[in-house]
């Protein structure tokens, strides 16, 4: 929660504070607020009342992403028994999609919810990266350039999902780890990733984003008291290529429910495209993210000692 | 002849992998029509075949709770019944007839997109079969662990980093429970 907190007090706090603060009377800056996304990007709709918790959405994205042999067996359940820090499994260079369990007291079963990049229409971590390491495909999905990228891990601080992780194996190349939706292999060729074409269930469905809002909308307004009445995703943080449906408040699975319906970086978006003005504030710039990141770390740090004296 | 058209589909299907084994002799469709067994074939090679023992279902589930409003005895569910209540028998009777082997191919994603169309979600067959098969075990307390109803295959394993494809050094946890089951 700690963490949390700091990272959007972060956001808000800190770059609009100090970065933005200029920007905000640019009217440029406010036509940002008009983008929907791209009209024919794709998306998936998790139905958390259909997942069933048997990880082959995990082990289908380890073999098609080529990820590292897992610790554990993507048939050991006891990994939904984890807990590190207070918190459940998230995704890391290893694993690009989790898969965790709630025991929510309201049901009789548990509920297990996958998680993975949310594919944002106005990514954060697109826009809060000043090297434009990101791209944000007509597809729908939110790729990264490891060539250009720095390593500042501004995106990983940025983002409101908390899903970029770093892989330190080589010092000299940082890289940002990540779900791409498996753009190279299968999105870019029309075909949906591969944890989709994995899941037993359909827990998760793929199609048009537009398409799949309708898909969504329907099976609430068809089987009424079986879902809450609310697609996350639809609007949060500025609308997301991947939405979930759930019969508890979101709340309850595990995701944040009290992100703003704007994209977290809004405001700093067209500031960011400005480039002269990026240059001219690039110092000031650069020192602010680095003072963030330091700060998160601080923040980290004492959360964890926290925990361990708890 | 009657027969040769409620044959079509099931050849239709087995081109798709789904054998239907089609007892010899009935002409209406009815309980005795039924095939006694179904092995669904058609699906990844990760497990293996299901030996699905449709005679011993028949006990256990109307059959429209399969095959909804294609056997001519009337959807079960009610929101099926409001198209489709007086819904004869059809040409169309096995799963994979209506649900799709590959979902969300281009073309069919054509279909989902279609404003008019009320059928915009219907699931694939692998989907079809889990959430029906599996969603009627788990309410009436039939096997629901993955391996109960199909082994997994050497790929299976190998995509599960399982059995001889375990991660070096792993040390199974004794499972206390099946964690494939929602209810414990
Ligand atoms: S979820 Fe995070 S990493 Fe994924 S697109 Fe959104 S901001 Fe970027
Ligand atoms: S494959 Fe589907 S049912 Fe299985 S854990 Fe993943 S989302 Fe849930």
């Amino acid at each position: 929660m700690n963490t949390q907190l700091s990272r959007r007090s972060f956001i808000r706090g800190g770059l609009a504070g100090t970065v933005a603060a200029a920007v905000l009377k640019d009217k440029k800056a406010s036509a940002a607020h008009n983008f929907e996304g791209y009209p024919d990007a794709m998306g998936v709709v998790v139905d958390l009342t259909r997942c069933v918790g048997c990880r082959s959405c995990e082990a289908a994205c380890n073999k098609e992403q080529r990820l590292p042999e897992p610790a554990e067996p993507f048939d050991d359940f006891s990994v939904f028994d984890y807990m590190e820090h207070g918190q459940k499994r998230r995704t890391d260079e290893a694993h690009y999609t989790v898969v965790n369990r709630y025991d929510v007291p309201a049901i009789d079963h548990p509920l297990f919810r996958k998680i993975q990049c949310f594919h944002c229409n106005e990514p954060t971590c697109l826009t809060s990266c000043f090297v434009n390491a990101y791209t944000k495909t007509p597809e729908g999905a939110v790729i990264y350039n490891p060539k250009v990228c720095v390593g500042c891990r501004t995106c990983l601080v940025a983002c409101p999902f908390y899903i970029p992780t770093f892989k330190y194996s080589s010092a000299f190349s940082p890289r940002v780890m990540k779900c791409i939706f498996c753009y190279d292999t299968r999105l870019k060729k029309g075909k949906p990733p591969a944890c989709v074409e994995a899941c037993p269930q359909e827990a998760l469905t793929f199609g048009k984003r537009t398409d799949m809002l309708r898909v969504a909308r329907q099976r609430i307004r068809e089987t009424p008291g079986k879902y809450i009445d609310h697609i996350y995703g639809e609007h949060e943080a500025g609308g997301t290529s991947w939405m979930y449906l759930s019969p508890v408040p979101f709340g309850e699975v595990g995701l944040d429910t009290d992100l703003p319906n704007e994209p977290i970086l809004n405001y700093v978006k067209g500031f960011l495209s400005f480039v002269p003005v990026v240059l001219t504030l690039w110092p000031a710039l650069f020192a602010g993210f680095h003072l963030l990141a330091t700060r998160k770390n601080r923040v980290e740090q004492s959360h964890n000692d926290a925990n361990r004296e708890g | 002849m009657r027969f040769e058209r409620k044959l079509l589909p099931a050849v239709r299907a087995m081109g798709l992998g789904l054998l239907l084994l089609i007892p010899a002799g009935g002409l209406a469709m009815d309980v005795d029509d039924a095939p006694a067994a179904v092995v669904i074939d058609f699906l990844q090679n990760l497990y293996e075949p299901v030996h699905f023992d449709h005679t011993m279902h028949l006990d256990m589930a109307t059959c429209s709770h399969c095959h909804h409003h294609t056997i001519g005895t009337g959807p079960a569910n009610p929101l099926c019944a409001r198209c489709h209540a007086g819904a004869g028998e059809g040409d169309i009777v096995a799963c994979s007839d209506c649900h799709d082997a590959q979902p969300f191919t281009v073309e069919n994603l054509k279909k989902t997109a279609e404003p008019k169309l009320f059928h915009i979600d219907k699931p694939g067959l692998m989907a079809a079969f889990h959430i029906n098969c599996r969603g009627c075990h788990e309410e009436a307390g039939g096997p629901t662990g993955c391996q109960d109803c199909h082994k997994m295959t050497e790929a299976g394993e190998k995509r599960f980093n399982t059995g001889k494809y375990a991660p070096s050094g792993y040390k199974a946890v004794p499972k206390h429970h099946d964690a494939e089951k929602k209810h414990e």
